[in-house]
């Protein structure tokens, strides 16, 4: 399934800048290993033990995938993935 | 004519708890006269012993205050609303003055705002954590908009590098506490309101003595371990909890209510040290927090206001660079530590240690940046 995922500033030093990138996977899990090999290092910003880091949330389209079926939630041809890790900055 | 009124709390005794009451009259008086045949005793309350307005009572006609109308004499139409307001004990709740009628002038000609509105506006509390960044645009537009306290904490003094975001300090401030910098600003903005100011860094001794004397707290913190002390301190504490945060072109907003959720819901664990890099590391551009903070700002007021949609369970991604708003949903955790079905952190803990970094960034804290 070609999908649209969204890169986070904070990651795009991975994507070459690219702030969105195409990919084609049945799955979350299968994409973000697809995203890793497309873009070596991302993928352990992203995952701890093959888990997501609990400090990075992913989004098909505006739900958040926990509340789907987490990494084996499916995707459709057109779904945009977003990933939206915690940011702190604010004060300074 | 066939009016509406209506009545605030201390009132309502006396209209069996009604907030709207129906009444008749060619004028003000007339329609007060009418109140008091309808409900014994509304009298006593408006009109002096000479049958004039007590002057702690203040009458709107279609939110315009009539003494920039013609006063008691103001002539009422089929249809038009009538608000009695009297001052309420206690500095914030006292009686509107005519310069705050004209300083608020733009609020209480709106239908959304208007008189009650700008009163609960008055009396509200609220909280900015940080008078950085995206406090400076949250303080000026609160104090601004007449919310009638405002809490500053921050620990930090004013830096030259801060000067290219955060719009409350000035050139002049550098080296000032920037509370105290913060406070000077917004009481030359609004003399009327009244600031409190908090200089120690906030913590897990002192957070649950600050945060219950507020409605609604804005959370502009810099680093993990004090957004989290502010969630779990708001939780703790029922307040409203307006989040902002922010990262080179990029900002996220949401509005936590007790029980429906919070930052732990979010984002149950904060990044490792090191791993997100903070604004003073990676940059930010100056003019972000500065629609950040208009939109946290935005939210509390619509909270005091109780008007409109906050963003409850939505998290509003602002990307500056691609101008792009959108939001995604957020929920409750039912496993969330802090609001969830069964939880652990029933106070606050140790924050330093759950986010293995500190509260500020310690050398470059230190040396007062």
């Amino acid at each position: 399934m070609a999908v649209e995922v969204r890169v986070p500033s904070m990651l795009q030093k991975f994507t070459d800048g690219e702030k969105k990138v195409q990919l084609d996977s049945a799955n979350v899990g299968e994409l973000l290993h697809t995203l890793e090999t497309a873009y070596p290092g991302i993928g352990h910003q992203l995952l701890e033990d093959g888990q997501l880091r609990r400090f990075v949330n992913i989004y098909l389209n505006d739900e958040d995938i926990r509340f789907l079926d987490g990494m084996a939630t499916a995707l459709s041809d057109g779904d945009v993935l977003a990933i939206l890790p915690a940011l702190a900055g604010g004060r300074r | 004519m066939s009016v509406k009124v209506y009545i605030p709390t201390p009132y309502r005794k006396i209209t069996g708890n009604r907030t709207f009451v129906d009444a008749e009259g060619i004028d003000v008086t007339g329609v007060l006269r009418d109140l008091d045949q309808r409900f014994p005793g509304f009298g006593e309350l408006v009109f002096d012993q000479e049958q004039e307005l007590f002057e702690h009572v203040n009458v709107y006609v279609n939110n315009h205050e009539i003494t920039s109308l013609q006063g008691a004499a103001t002539r009422v139409a089929d249809g038009d609303e009538l608000a009695v307001i009297p001052a309420i004990a206690g500095g914030a709740g006292s009686a509107m003055t005519p310069e705050m009628v004209e300083r608020y002038s733009r609020h209480l000609i709106m239908d959304q705002v208007g008189p009650l509105g700008q009163r609960k506006l008055i009396d509200g509390k609220v909280l900015a954590v940080g008078a950085g960044g995206l406090g400076s645009p949250v303080l000026v537009y609160l104090a601004a908009a007449g919310v009638g306290t405002i809490g500053i904490a921050d620990f930090d003094v004013v830096d030259r590098s801060n000067l290219q975001r955060q719009i409350i300090h000035g050139t002049s401030d550098i080296g000032r506490m920037k509370v105290e910098s913060a406070q000077d600003r917004i009481l030359n903005m609004n003399p009327n309101i009244n600031v409190i100011t908090h200089t120690s860094p906030l913590t897990s001794d002192n957070a649950m003595e600050i945060i219950p004397e507020y409605d609604v707290i804005i959370n502009g913190a810099d680093n993990f371990a004090t957004r989290y002390l502010v969630n779990d301190a708001a939780f703790l504490a029922e307040k409203i909890l307006v989040d902002g945060s922010i990262f080179l072109f990029e900002g996220q907003v949401t509005t936590f209510f007790p029980g429906e959720g919070c930052y732990r819901c979010l984002y149950p664990s904060p990044p490792p040290p090191g791993m997100v890099p903070s604004c003073s590391e990676a940059g930010v551009l100056g003019v972000l927090p500065g629609t950040v903070g208009a939109i946290q700002a935005t939210e509390a007021i619509k909270v005091l206001l109780e008007e409109g949609d906050p963003l409850k369970n939505r998290l509003l991604l602002y990307d500056a660079l691609a101008m792009d708003f959108r939001t995604v949903k957020i929920r409750r955790d039912p496993a969330c530590p802090l609001c969830g079905d069964a939880p652990s952190v029933t106070e606050l803990i140790d924050y330093e240690e759950f986010c293995g970094s500190p509260f500020h960034e310690g050398p470059v804290a230190a040396a007062g940046d």
